[in-house]
């Protein structure tokens, strides 16, 4: 028997801000992370296109503590971001059967985050290989 | 002394607050409170038959199968999307615990929403077995080996309970958007084996209301009783449909520059 | 039926991510933690020579651009879709403003990377 007069609730506009979409919202926030760091690239690389004095000027801001707690904070931000980039990896797969039987999502996300550990070691040791 | 259940005496009562909506006498709906009493063993949807049989019988709401199969008890369980019969009073005790329609959906009347929408989004996705050739009964069945299988088993489990629906923050938003479980349904098509439709049911999946109405929150595969995961439909297909984005580009490109007429094979 | 633009940033959005998420840690702790403090890296680790030299180099040019680029393509998709969960604006507003900002940047990036010189 159908209502002759169906009821449409209206919809939550701060749905992003409350359980459970607050974790989702807070994960996507990690993208102010990434590009705020490349921002902070950027005017390092516009400094040194600009000249010595212009560069040192942006070295002297790295330097301050403003600058280090910025940097703590993206830190923060991609290490948010790595964690979470590995749990959703394994959802934009296809099913993946290996004998006959489909490869956990938890393994590809376990092998993920082995890689960025590798990685993160590798970049490391490159920028050190850097300095010599 | 409180009054016996169907599953014996009951010793304890819970407070379930109920939204109500009848639209012969209602503007808008309202919140109704029972005083139901329960013993561990039961679960809402029973609760709410309590409630009809001994309280009140104006209250309407789906069921059927009473254990997980037939999809129909979708509800919001205080404010969570759950099958009422495998959700347990116990659990909310001492309450009060609230229950609400599905979100996202139209009210029929108290608890029923309207499913219309979902209905034709499910017909929209071509949802049976176009084979690539067709065969002949004399030639026998279509074989599929267990691998085979297994790449889109999890797709065919679906119940059509929508709680996804109601998970979905983008569907909230945009009652066009296809949605995860139309999504599972079409992946469960294009994943098997013995299908040659995947091009026509990506057209669906190419637009603004296919996978890219997503952005992967995910709580549709946490939500869904049968572990679906129709968050890996969407997003596998938001892969599909990127990669293909681009190989046509590259594919008409290159016919540009051939310029042959057209006339040659599909 | 419409196909949707999305796959565009939706891929530029991807290998961001993937490049942060591999990079970008180290990154941040020797760009904006060791160089600037002289922890664990020399204090003219950055200094205006060697940056220039690395700006300079094809190799140091595909590093910065690749980092900048994507890692701000990344971002922005990001922040557009939040945007949008928020209700800030209207969905083609708000797809000028952010896809408008990172283009810009991109070729803000390719200038600077020119300017540097070779």
């Amino acid at each position: 028997m159908r209502g002759p007069r169906p009821y449409m609730r209206p919809a939550e506009s701060l749905w992003w801000a409350h359980p459970p979409y607050l974790a989702y919202t807070l994960r996507e926030a990690t993208g102010v992370a990434v590009a705020g760091y490349a921002l902070v690239l950027l005017t390092g690389l516009i400094s040194l296109a600009s000249g010595e004095v212009a560069y040192d000027a942006w070295l002297g801001f790295l330097k301050s503590p403003w600058s280090l707690a910025l940097h703590l904070l993206f830190f923060i931000g991609m290490i948010a971001h790595v964690w979470s980039w590995f749990q959703i990896m394994p959802k934009t797969m296809p099913r993946f059967v290996i004998g006959g039987r489909i490869l956990p999502q938890n393994w590809i996300t376990a092998a993920g985050l082995v890689v960025a550990m590798v990685a993160f070691i590798v970049t490391l040791v490159v920028a050190g290989w850097m300095q010599a | 002394m409180l009054p016996d259940t169907a599953a014996g005496a009951a010793s304890r009562e819970i407070m379930i607050e109920v939204l109500r909506y009848r639209s012969e006498t209602d503007l808008r709906p309202a919140w109704q409170v029972y005083r139901v009493p329960f013993t561990d063993d039961m679960s809402v949807l029973q609760g709410l038959q309590y409630i009809k049989d001994h309280l009140d019988g104006t209250l309407s709401f789906r069921w059927s199968c009473r254990m997980a199969i037939c999809g129909s008890c979708g509800m919001m369980i205080d404010a969570e999307p759950k099958l009422a019969c495998m959700t347990f009073l116990r659990h909310y005790y001492p309450g009060p615990l609230t229950v609400e329609p599905l979100a996202h959906f139209p009210i029929e009347r108290d608890l029923v929403v309207s499913v219309d929408g979902f209905i034709k989004k499910i017909e929209s996705i071509y949802p049976y077995l176009i084979p690539k050739t067709a065969r002949r009964p004399e030639e026998g069945e279509y074989l599929q080996t267990p691998s085979q299988l297994a790449r889109y088993e999890s797709f065919s489990d679906c119940i059509n309970c929508m709680l996804c629906y109601a998970a979905c923050p983008q569907f909230g938003e945009n009652p066009d958007f296809i949605g995860p479980g139309a999504m599972a349904l079409l992946q469960r098509y294009n994943g098997d084996s013995r299908d040659g439709a995947q091009a026509k049911r990506m057209e669906l999946v190419h637009t603004e209301n296919g996978a890219w109405s997503c952005t992967a929150v995910g709580y549709c595969s946490e939500v869904c009783p049968k572990q679906v995961d129709p968050a890996n439909a969407v997003n596998q297909n938001k892969t599909r449909s990127a990669l293909d984005f681009f190989l046509r580009a590259l594919d008409r490109h290159a016919h540009s520059e051939s310029s042959a007429p057209d006339g040659g094979a599909p | 039926m419409k196909r949707s633009i999305a796959p565009v940033f939706w891929l530029l959005f991807g290998v961001g991510g993937m490049l942060s998420a591999l990079t970008g840690p180290a990154l941040v702790l020797i760009t904006g933690l060791a160089a600037p403090t002289g922890i664990g890296a020399s204090p003219d680790f950055m200094s205006f020579a060697r940056a220039t030299a690395f700006a300079q180099h094809p190799l140091g040019k595909l590093i910065l651009f690749s980092v900048i680029a994507f890692f701000i393509w990344h971002g922005v998709e990001r922040i557009y879709l939040t945007l949008r969960d928020m209700h800030v604006g209207g969905r083609l507003t708000l797809m000028w403003i952010c896809y408008g900002a990172a283009g810009a940047l991109t070729i803000v990036t390719v200038g600077a990377l020119a300017i540097v010189g070779f």
